[in-house]
C-alpha cells in the first residue's frame, strides 16, 4: 500500500515537472539574441554577431547552425529571436507560425550561388544544367558520357534536412527523385571534403565553399562568380533569408542586427564569406 | 528465496527497525523513499521513452500502413510523392552490424582468452586499460578518422591493403590447417609415423591452398573501389569501437570461471591449449555469446560514425553482400532527417522517425534481454 502511495505521488511529480518546464522564455529583444537555422547562412550571422557584439560590448548574440527546418521551428517554438534560412519558409510552416502567435518576416541579408564542383583533376569544365540532373537522375553513369575521364561517378549529395539540398532538389532536379546511389552528407564542407578526396566525385555547394582544393564547373557556359549570381545569369542561385517575429522594433539590437546587411560593413562582410551582397557601395 | 535472506538491502531493514522509537522509524522511512524516488527516476525514465517513441511512432502505421515500411526499399521522404520503404535502413543496418561483428568478435574474444589466460598478470593490468582506453574516444573521433583519413585511404589503396590483409588472416590459418592435416593424414596412409610421409602430406594440402590465396588476392587488388566511405569503412570502425565492450564482458566470464575447473584439467595431464579450448571457453560460452550481442546493440546504436562515413545512400547494394558500396542505416537517417521533420504539423515525415526508433529500440531491447538470460546462465556454470 505504501509503495503504491510513493509510487502515485512520484509519477504526479513527474507529470508536473514536464508541464512546469517551458521553452519558451527566450525572446527578450534587449540584450541577449538568439540565432538558429540553416548552416550557409550560419557563417555570415556568426561574422554579424562577431563584429556586432565587438560594437557594443553587452550584447549577447549565440548563433547555432541545424538546418533551415530546424531555424523555422525554433522560431515558431519561440526559442530563437532570429531564424536563418537559405530557403523561404513553407505554407505549413507559416500556419504553425500564425497558429502559434508567430509572424515570420522575412529579410533578404544575401545572394547565394550553389556551384557543382568536382575533383581538380577531372578534365570536365562545363556541363549543362540537364546533364547535372541526369547525373543525379542516374541516367549518365560514367564521366565519359560528359566528356570526363572513363571512371564512374560517385555522386554527393546534402542530406535531405538541408536548404541546399531543397534549393538543388528545385532548381536542378527539378523535383525529380535523386538516384538511390547517391551519397548524403551533413554539411557544406563535408560536401568539399568528399570531393576533394574522391576523384569521381561530383557535389554541390554553397559559392562561400568554393576554395582550392575542389573545381567549380560552368553550368550552361557560366560559372559561378558573383556578378553573374547577382545578375541572375547564372542558374542555380537564390536569396538567403532572416526571419524574425514581425518587424523588430526601431532602435532595439535585434532590429540594428538584422539590417546590418543594409550597412557598408555588412556588404563587406558578405563578400569577405563568399556570398554576395544584396548592396553595392 | 534463499538468496534474498542474505541480499544486504533486507539485512539492514531488519537490524534497523527492530526497537526504534517512532521518530526514528518516520525518518529511516523518510530516507528510505527518498532513496527509493531517486532509484526511481532512472526506472520511470525508461518508461516513459517507451511511452513517448511509442505514441509518436503509431500515427505513422496508421497514416502510411505496414507493408512498403517493411518491403520498399525506396525513401524518399522528402519528394512531393513521398515513400517511405525502410526495407533499406533495415539493410544497412544489419550488413554494417555484420561487419562489425565479422571484425570485432574473433578479436575480441582472442584478446580476452590472451588477457585472461595467457598473459602475465602484470602485463595484464597494462593491456586491459589500454584496450578499454578505445570505449572513451568519442563517436565523432571516429567518425572524423573513417571520413577524412580512412576513405581516402580505401579509394586510393583500398584493394591492396585488403589483398594484403587476405593474406595476414589466410596465412597462419593454412599453415595450421597443413600442419594438423597432414597429421591426420599421414597417420591414415600408413601406420609407421614417417616424416617425409607427413611433408608430403602438408605439401599436398598447403600448395592448392596457398594457390587459392594467390588467386583470391590477385582478384581483391583488382577491384576498383569508387568511394572510400562505403559499408566496409564503417564495419571496420565500428568493430573497432565495439571491441573494447567485447574484450571486456568476454574477458570478464573467463575469468570467473573458477580456478578449480583449470586446475582439474591440468591435473588430468591436459595441455594449457587443451584447457582452453575444452574447458575454460564452453565454461564461459554464456559470458561470450553476452558478449557478441552487446557488441552487436553497440554497433548498431551507433550513430556518428554511420552518419559521417557510411555514404548514406539509401539502397540495397548490388549485389547484397558488396560491402564497398555505399549504405544507409538507421540511426544515420533518424539523426539526418530530424531538422527537417516538422513536428509542429506532425506529418508522417516526422512520425517515420519514430517508427525506425521504435524498431531501433525493440531490437535491442530483446538483444539486452537475450544477453542478461546468457550472462546469468553463464554466472550459474562458473560458479
Amino acid at each position: 500500500m505504501k509503495k503504491i502511495t510513493i509510487l502515485a505521488v512520484f509519477t504526479v511529480l513527474c507529470c508536473l515537472s514536464i508541464f512546469l518546464v517551458n521553452p519558451a522564455s527566450a525572446g527578450n529583444p534587449g540584450s541577449k539574441i538568439v540565432v538558429d537555422g540553416s548552416t550557409t547562412v550560419g557563417p555570415i550571422a556568426k561574422s554579424f554577431a562577431e563584429y556586432y557584439m565587438r560594437m557594443n560590448p553587452g550584447v549577447n548574440i549565440t548563433v547555432s547552425e541545424s538546418g533551415s527546418g530546424n531555424g523555422a521551428k525554433s522560431l515558431i517554438n519561440g526559442t530563437c529571436d532570429v531564424a536563418d534560412m537559405s530557403r523561404f519558409m513553407k505554407e505549413k510552416e507559416f500556419k504553425a507560425a500564425v497558429d502559434k502567435g508567430i509572424f515570420p518576416v522575412a529579410h533578404v541579408v544575401a545572394v547565394d550561388g550553389i556551384a557543382i564542383i568536382v575533383h581538380p583533376s577531372n578534365r570536365v569544365k562545363n556541363l549543362t544544367i540537364d546533364q547535372v540532373r541526369d547525373i543525379y537522375l542516374g541516367k549518365i553513369k560514367n564521366w565519359r558520357e560528359v566528356g570526363g575521364p572513363n571512371n564512374r561517378i560517385v555522386i554527393i549529395s546534402r542530406d535531405t534536412n538541408s536548404g541546399t539540398y531543397e534549393t538543388f532538389e528545385k532548381l536542378v532536379m527539378k523535383k525529380q527523385r535523386i538516384t538511390q546511389n547517391a551519397e548524403y552528407v551533413g554539411s557544406n564542407g563535408a560536401v568539399r571534403t568528399r570531393v576533394q578526396s574522391t576523384k569521381a566525385a561530383i557535389g554541390y555547394v554553397g559559392l562561400g565553399f568554393i576554395d582550392k582544393s575542389v573545381k567549380a564547373v560552368k553550368i550552361n557556359n557560366i560559372y559561378p562568380d558573383n556578378n553573374f549570381v547577382s545578375s541572375g545569369k547564372y542558374p542555380i542561385a537564390r536569396p538567403l533569408f532572416m526571419f524574425t517575429n514581425g518587424y523588430p522594433k526601431l532602435g532595439t539590437h535585434l532590429h540594428a542586427f538584422v539590417t546590418l546587411y543594409l550597412s557598408e560593413k555588412g556588404q563587406e562582410i558578405i563578400e569577405s564569406i563568399g556570398f554576395i551582397p544584396i548592396t553595392k557601395y | 528465496m534463499k538468496e534474498s535472506r542474505i541480499y544486504p538491502g533486507n539485512l539492514g531493514k531488519q537490524l534497523l527497525n527492530t526497537g526504534s522509537t517512532m521518530t526514528k522509524r518516520i525518518l529511516s522511512s523518510f530516507g528510505h523513499s527518498l532513496l527509493f524516488l531517486i532509484t526511481g527516476v532512472s526506472v520511470v525514465s525508461v518508461l516513459f521513452i517507451f511511452i513517448f517513441i511509442f505514441r509518436d511512432a503509431l500515427p505513422f502505421f496508421k497514416l502510411e500502413g505496414f507493408k512498403d515500411f517493411f518491403t520498399s526499399t525506396l525513401w524518399y521522404p522528402s519528394s512531393d510523392t513521398q515513400s517511405f520503404g525502410a526495407l533499406s535502413l533495415f539493410f544497412g543496418s544489419a550488413i554494417v552490424t555484420t561487419g562489425a561483428i565479422i571484425v570485432s568478435v574473433p578479436i575480441g574474444v582472442i584478446a580476452a582468452v590472451c588477457l585472461s589466460d595467457v598473459l602475465s598478470f602484470s602485463l595484464r593490468q597494462i593491456m586491459k586499460p589500454v584496450i578499454e582506453i578505445l570505449a572513451a574516444i568519442p563517436s565523432v573521433a571516429y567518425g572524423f578518422f573513417a571520413l577524412v583519413i580512412f576513405a581516402p585511404l580505401l579509394q586510393d589503396s583500398g584493394s591492396n591493403i585488403l589483398a594484403m590483409s587476405s593474406w595476414i588472416v589466410c596465412t597462419p590459418l593454412i599453415l595450421l590447417t597443413a600442419i594438423i592435416g597432414s597429421g591426420l593424414l599421414s597417420s591414415k596412409i600408413s601406420p609407421v609415423n614417417s616424416l617425409y610421409i607427413r611433408i608430403i602430406a602438408a605439401l599436398i594440402i598447403g600448395i592448392p591452398l596457398f594457390a587459392g590465396l594467390w588467386f583470391l588476392s590477385s582478384y581483391i587488388s583488382g577491384i576498383q573501389i569508387s568511394s572510400g566511405t562505403n559499408a566496409l569503412n564503417v564495419s571496420i570502425i565500428l568493430g573497432i569501437m565495439a571491441l573494447p565492450t567485447v574484450v571486456s564482458v568476454s574477458d570478464d566470464s573467463l575469468t570467473a570461471v573458477n580456478m578449480s575447473l583449470r586446475e582439474g584439467s591440468y591435473a588430468l595431464g591436459a595441455t594449457r591449449a587443451e584447457t582452453l579450448i575444452k574447458v575454460v571457453i564452453p565454461a564461459a560460452k554464456g559470458g561470450i555469446v553476452a558478449a557478441v550481442i552487446l557488441g552487436i546493440m553497440r554497433a548498431i546504436g551507433e550513430t556518428m560514425v554511420v552518419w559521417m562515413a557510411s555514404g548514406n545512400a539509401a539502397k540495397i547494394p548490388y549485389p547484397w553482400f558488396n560491402f564497398l558500396e555505399p549504405i544507409r542505416t538507421l540511426t544515420a537517417t533518424i539523426a539526418g532527417d530530424m531538422g527537417e521533420a516538422d513536428q509542429v504539423i506532425g506529418s508522417s515525415r516526422y512520425h517515420v522517425l519514430f517508427a525506425l526508433a521504435l524498431c531501433l529500440l525493440l531490437f535491442t531491447f530483446i538483444c539486452n534481454l537475450i544477453g542478461e538470460k546468457f550472462i546469468k546462465r553463464s554466472k550459474k556454470i562458473t560458479r
